[in-house]
């Protein structure tokens, strides 16, 4: 371990965050900022629900975390609990069976939220929109302030999507 | 005479399923093989209705071979198979909820995927009997002095799929999990009757995310298999190329994971690192990071570029440079061990009994991986070690990822050495047929059968995934162990929601 440490202390980190290595995160990321610290301090609070997904949103959300895009260095960070959250990223056609925990996360949460729907299922219900237990998109069951389409969309997009909400909010 | 033999022998073959049999029995036939499963000669593949019929996949313990059988029900009723044998309960449940077929003497009558909620009940036989609407669900019960009951989900604290779990605990000890899932079921059988192949390769794709390159295989295996065709050489081999890539990503997600929930996240921090470079290969190569709907029936979707070929033998270098030190890591860190070693130890007999597949049972003695068993194509003519251990905890259950991340990175050495030229994928001849298919995904052994219709629209489908026998299991292994332990026992079996509830 002592080894592996120490190359942590003289390796460059992965993390793409040099605007020469990188500049379409690093102009996320000053956008992002500043749009964030004026309207919640420096921070945003997400808590994710997975209403019917296929868990390949998840797959890609989890990515946000990882040392490449390092999500919490903007300010992002996901939390445990709908009482803390700002935003609500909700994965998934929402399913008959998950519409009451969708609605009542959403409940949980204090004003001002703003709800961020992460994928092609989530728009319309994608290819499961026709089923008898499928609701539809997440905008069948709560207020939707911005769509990130894809299937599912890459991590970066999900990036984006944030920084597009922070300006709109 | 084998076990399989005495129970096909007794049955009226179908003709035109392929490549295994399918047979149609009367009821004792379907009793006696449910003896044979609880006797241990049989394992139980899958078990599934259509409306008219229940059907269930077995395979011989002795010799691998798979046969389905079909037992007519014209007054919606068959004998339980669950009765004699626990691992059919949940599938006779989840076909009861969806196709109304009632299985006589099932030990556990409760719904399990319908929750009540769909404004139908029995939503895929709206011929048959009008069945009451059931609402509300009673937990099992445990009993004792100071006993209290810990209710999880479905929305859980971190970023996973939805389920219920009921904890009953004696202070810190767990004294019985019981699951409650269907939380994510997006009426996928449904969806498949009358879809265009098109369409239902699609789908087939979406039933559990991280298993999209599996599930799509095991998909197209058996379309093919219905339709009597294989794919062109180049096509068979990049499917597997893309199912190695799909399982190594998974394995270290799933490491660094396991670890990060006994609070050791630079293994955490390493293991994403890498899976994140395996996707961005995938992106850069087959221009989708988790390469969905790039296997298609009839062969692939995407062809893998003559440049594409250097940057793939870059990332397996970096792999084979980077990944032993964090196994180092990993072996030589007390404080991690100490959280791993002898926690949720799943016993070689349940393993056994259930037919649990993939890291589940190959750390439970339990030998069994698709790829060496079935030898499908390409891996007919690939070298590689499935790798098993007896200890059955969450240690063991993190070594088998190693080992099989070690085995698929000789196996796609192997690939690249010997890729063939040519087309990626046959057009599909006209005309219908029955299929099946076993395709092993980085979780363990998929099972697909489908019938196709004359017009070669999908008449119905069925996809089992691994986590039917594997979720109960998991209320087995944490049975005696801490609250505190179950995130990582729960993250050591990762077990599909989104693939089970379908």
């Amino acid at each position: 371990m002592r080894r592996t440490l120490f190359e942590n202390l003289i390796r460059p980190p992965l993390t793409e965050s040099a605007p020469a290595e990188d500049p379409e995160i690093a102009a996320l990321a000053a956008s992002l900022k500043a749009a964030a610290r004026a309207r919640l301090g420096r921070s945003l609070a997400i808590r994710e629900v997975d209403a019917g997904s296929c868990n390949a949103c998840e797959l890609e959300i989890h990515a946000l975390n990882n040392v490449f895009y390092d999500l919490e260095r903007f300010g992002l960070h996901f939390v445990a609990s709908p009482r803390h959250a700002d935003v609500l990223l909700v994965t998934g056609p929402v399913t008959k069976n998950m519409r009451e925990a969708l609605e009542r996360t959403y409940n949980a949460m204090p004003a001002p939220k703003w709800v961020v729907a992460v994928g092609d299922c989530a728009l319309d219900g994608g290819c499961f929109a026709r089923s008898y237990a499928v609701v539809g998109g997440v905008g069948a069951v709560i207020p939707v302030d911005l769509y990130i389409p894809g299937c599912p969309p890459p991590p970066l997009d999900i990036l984006k999507g944030l920084l597009a909400l922070m300006e709109a909010a | 005479m084998s076990a399989l033999d005495a129970v096909l022998a007794n049955g009226r073959p179908a003709q035109g399923h392929r490549p295994w049999p399918r047979v149609e029995v009367d009821k004792a036939t379907w009793q006696e093989a449910a003896d044979r499963l609880a006797a241990g000669g049989l394992t139980l593949v899958s078990l599934w209705g259509d409306g008219h019929s229940v059907h269930m996949a077995v395979r011989d313990e002795a010799d691998n071979r798979i046969a389905v059988l079909t037992l007519a029900c014209p007054d919606g009723r068959y004998p339980s198979v669950g009765a004699r044998h626990p691992p059919a309960i949940r599938l006779e449940r989840a076909a009861r909820d969806l196709y109304g077929v009632e299985p006589d003497g099932l030990p556990d009558t409760r719904p399990w995927i319908d929750h009540g909620v769909w404004g139908v009940s029995r939503p895929l036989n709206p011929s048959g009997p009008a069945a009451p609407i059931a609402r509300g669900y009673e937990f099992l019960v445990a009993e004792g002095e100071g006993l209290h009951q810990i209710p999880v989900g479905p929305v859980h604290a971190g970023i996973i799929e939805p389920g219920h779990f009921r904890f009953t605990a004696a202070g810190e000890t767990i004294v019985r999990l019981e699951e409650r899932l269907g939380y994510v079921h997006k009426g996928i059988d449904g969806l498949m009757a009358g879809a265009t192949m098109a369409e239902a390769a699609r789908i087939a794709g979406r039933t559990s995310g991280d298993s999209t390159v599996a599930c799509a295989f095991a998909f197209a295996r058996a379309v093919e298999a219905a339709l009597g065709m294989e794919p062109p050489p180049r096509g068979v081999w990049l499917r597997a190329l893309m199912a190695e890539l799909e399982r190594i990503a998974n394995h270290f997600g799933d490491i660094g994971a396991i670890c990060n929930d006994a609070a050791f996240s630079l293994m955490h921090a390493k293991c994403g690192a890498l899976r994140e470079r395996v996707l961005r290969y995938a992106n850069a190569a087959f221009g989708h990071r988790l390469m969905r709907d790039r296997v298609v029936p009839g062969g692939v979707a995407a062809d893998l570029a003559a440049d594409a070929i250097a940057p793939l033998r870059a990332l397996l270098a970096l792999i084979r440079e980077t990944f032993p030190r964090l196994v180092e890591l990993y072996d030589n860190t007390a404080s991690l061990q100490d959280r791993t070693v002898s926690t949720g130890i799943l016993s070689a007999e349940l393993a056994q009994q259930f037919g649990a597949g993939g890291h589940v049972g190959r750390a439970s003695g339990r030998a069994f991986d698709a790829r060496r068993a079935l030898a499908y194509p390409p891996y007919d003519r690939l070298a590689f070690d499935v790798p098993v251990l007896d200890e059955g905890d969450v240690n063991a259950r993190v070594w088998i990822r190693i080992r099989e991340v070690e085995q698929s990175l000789g196996a796609i050495d192997q690939m690249l050495a010997s890729l063939p030229d040519g087309p990626l994928a046959t057009v599909l001849p006209p005309g219908g047929g029955e299929g099946a298919a076993m395709v092993e995904g980085f979780r363990g052994d998929i099972f697909c059968a489908v019938r196709i219709g004359s017009d070669g629209r999908i008449e119905w489908c069925h996809l089992r995934d691994p986590s039917w026998f594997q979720w109960p299991l998991l209320e087995a292994a944490i049975e005696g162990n801490i609250v505190a332990d179950f995130p990582l026992c729960n993250k050591s079996f990762n077990c599909s929601y989104s693939g089970h509830d379908l």
